[in-house]
């Protein structure tokens, strides 16, 4: 019997479930000292949450320009977060202008439009033109060559936004009529966060229906399946191709506006982070299934709003905020480790990934 | 003129010289076949018709328009398409996208919805099940699919790389049976098939292929009544 069980599972499967199981009971641990103690009331409980799906629904969108370019060109778009860097740091001037004069107060909602427009089309020039330049002319290349072009990509384009914009740290003016809450339900939400849910929602039920639906949506997905019979089908596959990247793009570009609405800030080195955090929504869901990094997403930035106080907190940390990205990317290393394919995604062994 | 003519194709796999200067003609609502043993260049000039791979030299004319100009997704606006080996249906897609991939070329909404109802005539099968994933479908289901598929782009010339692999017998007869049926509709064919003696049971004419040249071309019969042909293809 004894003998039978290690037959199948050799040391390494029983030394990482042996670490699973730490982790759970550290998780459990923690969240049960911190409820126990009390420090937190409900409507505390209620923010992180809420302030969770906000920030994961921005991750959610980067996520998603990641999973459409992995799902077609099975290939990881490194320089993904300086597409959204591109957008949201472009429109950045184009906030101060609108701010200084006294546009962006009267008619707010128009301002932003703006905004989106300008990042949306910033990050999509950026996408399609990485495509074009950097990825195309490897597209026969081995794996490994376009991965590296990727990084080499996003740093040059973390350096051109440096060169064009400035090293520092620049704050994007406040909208006047989002500061304060909305109350919906009895429950009170930061109008910024209220308006970043929606208008991601928005956008992802949007490119889902594009996906599912649409005529053009519809041949991205037989181009991710088979691009011969895509093609012996009259579809022209480079150009789907480069819809992909223009679509991963321009969520991306919407993502920037929505990230500055809760951060502010930005620099030329800002997509770094927010990027990889992205692609680790992507393989938590799954790469290559948008529902999955939208559902990726989501989880992670609930995760990393709840975690530092839910299960630091209890843990006895003493600033359990500054290991919020720490949890990020414990995160991605324990899918990786246990759930390769992601909460979604069964597709990555079966194909040649 | 012909409908489709191919004049002295040379095609290659990097350096493998695939096609040595292939030469032959599909007349207007013929069925034409090519036959011959594996690795004998039938697929290859399949291939080069559709533009996947480009001729070194040598001519593709579809009515007379030089089709080697056309990238492969243009051709099939051209009205050349192609069913090909082993189906390749986009199996993550339900049966009646599969089939809109087909139509993906036209714009003709009403012309697209007429030929899909044509297609479930054809195939009643495709239509109980509409709405799956055509990775779940039997392999006949997905051939009746591949072919339907190929029909919804209207096309002027239906080339099929062999449709009866893989097929139980009675499948591969209902296949061939739909290849009739269309042919006496005025679907003009071009046709590759391992199996020659079905192949030339369909076929008005015939070419035999053996490492990239058109060893003998003729009619349908006397390819069947051919001794050489006979021995190599049909068993004795």
């Amino acid at each position: 019997m004894l003998q039978r069980f290690f037959r199948k599972y050799d040391t390494t499967d029983i030394v990482m479930w042996l670490i699973g199981a730490a982790l759970a009971v550290i998780v459990i641990y923690g969240a049960a000292r911190t409820l126990a103690v009390g420090k937190y009331s409900s409507d505390v409980w209620r923010d992180f949450i809420i302030f969770g799906l906000a920030q994961g629904s921005v991750y959610a969108l980067i996520a998603l320009g990641y999973t459409l370019v992995y799902g077609i060109l099975f290939m990881i778009n490194f320089a993904h977060g300086e597409v959204f860097t591109g957008g949201v740091f472009t429109a950045y001037f184009v906030a101060v202008a609108l701010a200084n004069s006294g546009f962006s107060d009267e008619h707010w909602i128009l301002s932003l439009l703006i905004l989106l427009a300008v990042a949306v089309v910033v990050s999509m020039s950026v996408a399609v033109l990485l495509e074009r330049i950097a990825y195309r002319p490897l597209r026969n290349a081995p794996r490994l060559v376009p991965l590296i072009t990727a990084i080499g990509a996003s740093f040059f384009l973390q350096y051109t936004y440096r060169g064009l914009y400035g090293s520092g740290v620049k704050t994007y003016p406040d909208i006047k009529q989002l500061s304060g809450t909305w109350v919906f339900f009895g429950i009170r939400i930061l109008r910024t966060q209220a308006v970043v849910i929606v208008a991601s929602v928005v956008l992802m039920v949007g490119l889902y229906i594009y996906v599912q639906r649409t005529k053009a949506g519809k041949a991205m997905r037989a181009v991710a399946e088979d691009k011969e019979a895509a093609a012996l089908m009259g579809i022209d596959v480079d150009r789907v191709i480069v819809n992909t990247f223009a679509l991963g793009g321009a969520l991306a570009g919407a993502a920037g506006i929505l990230y500055a609405m809760l951060f502010k800030q930005v620099n030329a080195f800002m997509g770094f982070i927010p990027g990889i955090k992205a692609f680790t929504a992507a393989v938590l869901g799954g790469i290559g299934n948008v529902p999955g990094a939208m559902l990726g997403g989501l989880f992670l930035g609930i995760v990393e709003s709840l975690g530092p106080s839910l299960v630091l907190d209890g843990l006895g940390i003493r600033s359990p905020y500054q290991l919020k990205d720490a949890i990020a990317f414990l995160m991605l290393v324990l899918v990786l480790i246990f759930r390769p394919t992601g909460i979604l995604g069964e597709r990555l062994s079966e194909k040649k990934a | 003129m012909a409908l489709l003519e191919l004049e002295n194709v040379h095609s290659y796999y990097g350096n493998i010289h695939a096609l040595k200067g292939i030469s032959l003609t599909v007349e207007e609502g013929e069925v034409v076949t090519l036959i011959g043993a594996n690795g004998a260049g039938k697929s290859t000039t399949l291939k080069t018709i559709s533009g996947i791979l480009q001729p070194r030299q040598g001519v593709v004319r579809l009515e007379g328009r030089n089709l080697t100009e056309y990238k492969a997704h243009e051709i099939v606006s051209q009205g050349v398409i192609q069913v090909p080996e082993g189906r390749r249906i986009f199996s993550r897609l339900s049966v009646r996208e599969n089939l809109e991939m087909g139509a993906f070329t036209r714009k003709d909404t009403a012309g697209i919805k007429a030929d899909m109802e044509k297609v479930f005539t054809l195939f009643p099968r495709l239509l109980e099940r509409e709405n799956q994933v055509a990775g779940t479908l039997s392999g006949g289901e997905q051939q009746m699919l591949a072919t339907g598929r190929g029909l919804m782009a209207r096309p002027r010339i239906l080339l099929m790389d062999e449709p009866s692999m893989g097929l139980a017998p009675v499948l591969v007869d209902l296949i061939f049976d739909t290849i009739k049926e269309l042919n006496e509709e005025g679907m003009t064919i071009l046709l590759v098939e391992q199996n020659a003696l079905l192949a030339l049971d369909v076929a008005d004419r015939g070419y035999v292929l053996e490492t990239g040249t058109i060893v003998l071309a003729g009619s349908a019969k006397e390819l069947r009544e051919n001794p050489q042909v006979k021995e190599a293809y049909l068993g004795g």
